[in-house]
């Protein structure tokens, strides 16, 4: 029997966004899943189970730098049916090349103390709208729920960690001093009375001075995203940029879809977003993006 | 601190040289035997200790009536919730 062509042997429409990653080995290919923040189900789970005990002719898989799941040889011929039924359970693959990535993100604030802002919803809801968007290389965002940054936004392309704004109001303030104590930056020292003297130079907007006070005197007067771009790792690594504080929740899908935008027109082919902003300027970038969310 | 909260504990643990989480689930452990109301007093060493434990006691709900430095420890009165 004549072997069959390359058309005839998988749907191409599934490889369009990657997530089939060639091997040293003739035919076998890594199957990357899409675990968006890193979070899956125990049903999703127990399938890829299944699925890879049946289709890894190398017998197991790896957990990727980016949350994913990956299947380990599996043979080209088993694309469509690995596909197939790991859609039963809604496990989609995911992607690799010059695209929008899965997003990754910490635990999640409805179990971490330090949490501030919601990481894995916004993981979720990005993933959604984004996921796949073609680019001039590739293209990785993260979401922190704190300023421990878990998820490493610095080394984003586009990278979200939750905030706090501490407010102080003198009327519920016994002097304590537990503030000052829970401030790792040093931007709370207590005066002679035990009250705070709050340096914002000094602060992350982390909230520890806030859920340190026994008296609610601190609370907070908003939240939202501090917001970094131009981030890589790889042979280059880059340490991403400030450009936005305090980013509502609701904006910051516009904020993506602004700054891809901005690459597709500033960048070149094979360019990451860091080094495009290298080449033109963040000031560039500020201008024409994050002023806009001021 | 408001007058009429009561300055008297009920019980006491010495947590000095006590490392986290172990001071934490010590305190709670004890308030668990306390009733609703009543003051526990610790002493907590100064650095992780004192950064850490009050603001757990608050996630549990508990109130911490007074802090008191004792030069390298603090000594906290804790309300039952």
């Amino acid at each position: 029997m004549a072997e069959k062509t390359v058309t005839q042997r998988i749907d191409l429409n599934e490889l369009k966004s990657g997530g089939f990653i060639k091997q040293t080995q003739k035919d076998l290919f890594t199957v990357r899943l899409k675990v968006p923040g890193g979070r899956i189900t125990p049903e999703k789970l127990t399938k890829v189970a299944e699925v890879a005990k049946k289709y890894s002719r190398l017998g197991y898989c790896h957990l990727s730098f980016r949350q994913s799941v990956e299947i380990i040889g599996v043979h080209i011929d088993d694309f469509d049916a690995v596909v197939k039924e790991l859609a039963t359970v809604g496990q989609k693959i995911a992607s690799c090349g010059p695209r929008v990535r899965v997003p990754t993100a910490c635990g999640g604030c409805e179990y971490n103390p330090n949490g501030i802002m919601d990481a894995q919803s916004k993981a979720l809801e990005v993933d959604d709208k984004h996921f796949g968007t073609p680019c001039h290389h590739k293209f990785k965002m993260s979401f922190s729920g704190c300023p421990i940054d878990c998820a490493r936004t610095r080394e984003m392309d586009l990278g979200f960690q939750g905030v706090v704004y501490p407010v102080w109001s003198k009327d519920l303030c016994n002097g304590c001093t537990l503030c000052a104590k829970a401030c790792q930056e040093g931007a709370i020292v207590s005066d002679k009375e035990g009250r705070p003297m709050f340096d914002e130079s000094k602060c992350v907007y982390c909230g520890d001075c806030i859920r340190a006070c026994p008296t609610d005197a601190w609370k907070d007067k908003k939240k939202g995203w501090l917001v970094r771009t131009g981030g890589k790792h790889g042979r280059h690594p880059r340490e991403a940029d400030l450009v936005a504080n305090f980013l509502p929740d609701s904006k910051v899908n516009d904020f993506i879809s602004a700054t891809l935008k901005w690459y597709k027109e500033n960048g070149k082919t094979k360019e990451r977003i860091g080094t495009v902003i290298d080449r033109v300027g963040l000031g560039k970038f500020k201008k024409e993006v994050a002023s806009a969310f001021r | 601190m408001a007058e009429d909260e009561k300055l008297v504990p009920d019980d006491h643990i010495d947590l000095r040289g006590v490392l986290c989480p172990i001071n934490f689930v010590k305190t709670k452990l004890k308030l668990e035997m306390m009733d609703s109301g009543q003051v526990l007093e610790i002493i907590l060493d100064d650095g992780e200790p004192i950064r850490s434990v009050p603001r757990s006691i608050k996630e549990e709900g508990h109130k911490i009536i007074k802090v008191e430095n004792m030069e390298g420890a603090y000594r906290l009165l804790i309300k039952k919730a």
